[in-house]
């Protein structure tokens, strides 16, 4: 029988953008067990929303995560305007759609990079990433930041998208179209590539259902679950289908997503050819009644879900946040036995982990 | 396998994508919010909604020493202040905000002096 031997992958490791740390329990190079610990960025954040205005809220709740910002904005701005019973105008509906599909198209090819990186591909991320710098100057000349992008505020926007700028948010998703589509065959059919994605840490639908995955990765799984097709916001106007995979490996990962890039692109374009005319914000007064409310959105790993309770003070009861992150860790720890050393790293980065997101 | 050559001669003949900072600046689009570079004095009413609607705690008015001062360094540039303003007197720059040497000296405060009618630093 051999010895087991104990290696940690640290908290930080080059492939991670966040830290998180696994005692991965080893025979020889295949793993038997793999022991999570997560709390390297908690900074408390849910405490800190009960001692503010629940308007300046939308600001630390914002700050949650970096990578899928405007969604979380948007939860929470639903979840009040529905406590308050605020009808928002269509024009801000359409707004937040648009800014929304831009932050998953900026956040899945933050992804793509990151996965060409963690196999060692970096002319590959450098080109990737250097058509998601298109969509960060978009972000900055429509709403004011690159990142953070404070678009988001209870009772619309706070920023209207005039003609000119919509004609160039055209003209920049067609080059972004037409750069990924010479890339995508290096993804999806390049030998190298496929030898590390096949066939590797493999999900079943079976325990894919059972583990409550979300998001591309339960996509990739053969689950037909997108949270956008319920309608919220001004998506019951839009048409698409939700990209499906049966593999539910790595390779159909990978494929998920690089296919709702161009599923959000042409998202955008639809908004932008319906868009009504009309004002972009509602004004907003009191206190939110006294009620508990669950507002749930798509943000780019998956389904995000706000619970909120108020009292009828300008303060709110309570705000919990379950992210995507957090519900697909159980699907990693299930996936990680029986796979080798050397794929962890690229098993760890295909949930698309945002540790910022897990531990607010 | 040849399926990037395309990408790299592309690649190989047009000229870098990336600028020499800081030798060259990008140019702030004009509605990307910098920093804030501090406030029009003479028309402030001393009315504290700014300070009220900071989401950071950054700012803190003083009705009786007529001061306004923002600790730069608490400031996450949401431009919620200057929207909140009722005199627009916030002034909102789009030059993106550098790191600085001093914490001390961040702290703007322009006192109003009222038979002159003009602010100065303090």
């Amino acid at each position: 029988m051999s010895s087991t031997t104990v290696i940690p992958f640290g908290p930080q490791h080059p492939v991670l953008p966040e830290p998180l740390h696994i005692k991965l329990v080893m025979e020889d190079e295949n793993i038997v067990e793999a022991i999570p610990a997560i709390g390297y960025v908690h900074r408390g954040l849910e405490k800190l929303t009960e001692t503010k205005d629940f308007t300046q809220n939308v600001f630390i709740v914002e700050r949650v995560c970096g990578i899928c910002s405007v969604m979380h904005a948007m939860a929470y701005c639903q979840g009040i305007e529905e406590l308050m019973n605020i009808e928002i105008p269509d024009r801000a509906k359409f707004l937040r759609v648009i800014w929304a599909e831009l932050h998953r198209i900026h956040s899945h090819l933050l992804w793509l990079g990151l996965l060409a990186d963690a196999f060692g591909f970096e002319s590959l991320f450098m080109q990737v990433w250097r058509d998601r710098e298109k969509v960060m100057d978009i972000m900055e000349e429509t709403a004011g930041a690159r990142v953070v992008i404070s678009a988001n505020t209870i009772g619309g926007t706070r920023r209207d998208l005039s003609k000119e700028q919509m004609i160039k948010i055209n003209l920049t998703i067609d080059e972004i179209k037409k750069d990924l589509e010479q890339v995508e065959s290096v993804f999806l059919n390049n030998y190298t590539v496929k030898h590390r994605l096949v066939g590797r840490g493999i999900l079943t639908k079976a325990e894919a259902q059972e583990l409550c995955t979300v998001g591309p990765m339960a996509r990739a799984s053969g689950i037909s679950m997108d949270l956008r097709t319920t309608g919220y916001s001004a998506y019951g106007k839009l048409d698409f289908e939700p990209v499906i995979h049966n593999d539910g490996d790595n390779y159909a990962r990978t494929y998920v997503r690089l296919k709702e890039v161009y599923q959000s692109i042409d998202l955008i374009k639809q908004a932008i050819a319906k868009i009504p005319e009309g004002e972009h914000v509602v004004p907003v007064k009191g206190n939110p009644p006294k009620g508990e409310v669950i507002s749930r959105v798509e943000q780019p790993r998956g389904e995000v879900l706000y619970y909120l309770r108020a009292n009828g003070t300008k303060n709110l009861e309570r705000l919990r946040l379950r992210t995507p992150t957090f519900a697909n860790i159980p699907s990693l720890m299930k996936m990680l036995p029986g796979s080798q050393l050397a794929d962890v790293p690229l098993l760890i980065l295909t949930i698309d982990p945002c540790i910022s997101c897990t531990e607010r | 396998m040849f399926k990037m050559m395309g990408n790299i001669f592309k690649n190989l003949v047009s000229k870098p994508a990336t600028r020499m900072y800081p030798f060259v600046k990008r140019e702030p689009f004009e509605n990307s919010r910098g920093h804030i570079s501090g406030c029009d004095i003479d028309k402030c009413i001393f009315c504290g909604i700014c300070q009220r609607k900071c989401p950071a705690d950054a700012i803190v008015v003083d009705k009786a020493e007529k001061s306004w001062e923002i600790d730069q360094f608490r400031c996450v540039i949401c431009n919620a202040c200057t929207e909140a303003c009722p005199k627009k007197c916030i002034i909102s720059s789009s030059t993106h905000k550098t790191s600085q040497y001093n914490k001390d000296t961040l702290k703007v405060i322009q006192a109003e002096k009222p038979t002159e009618g003009v602010g100065k630093d303090a």
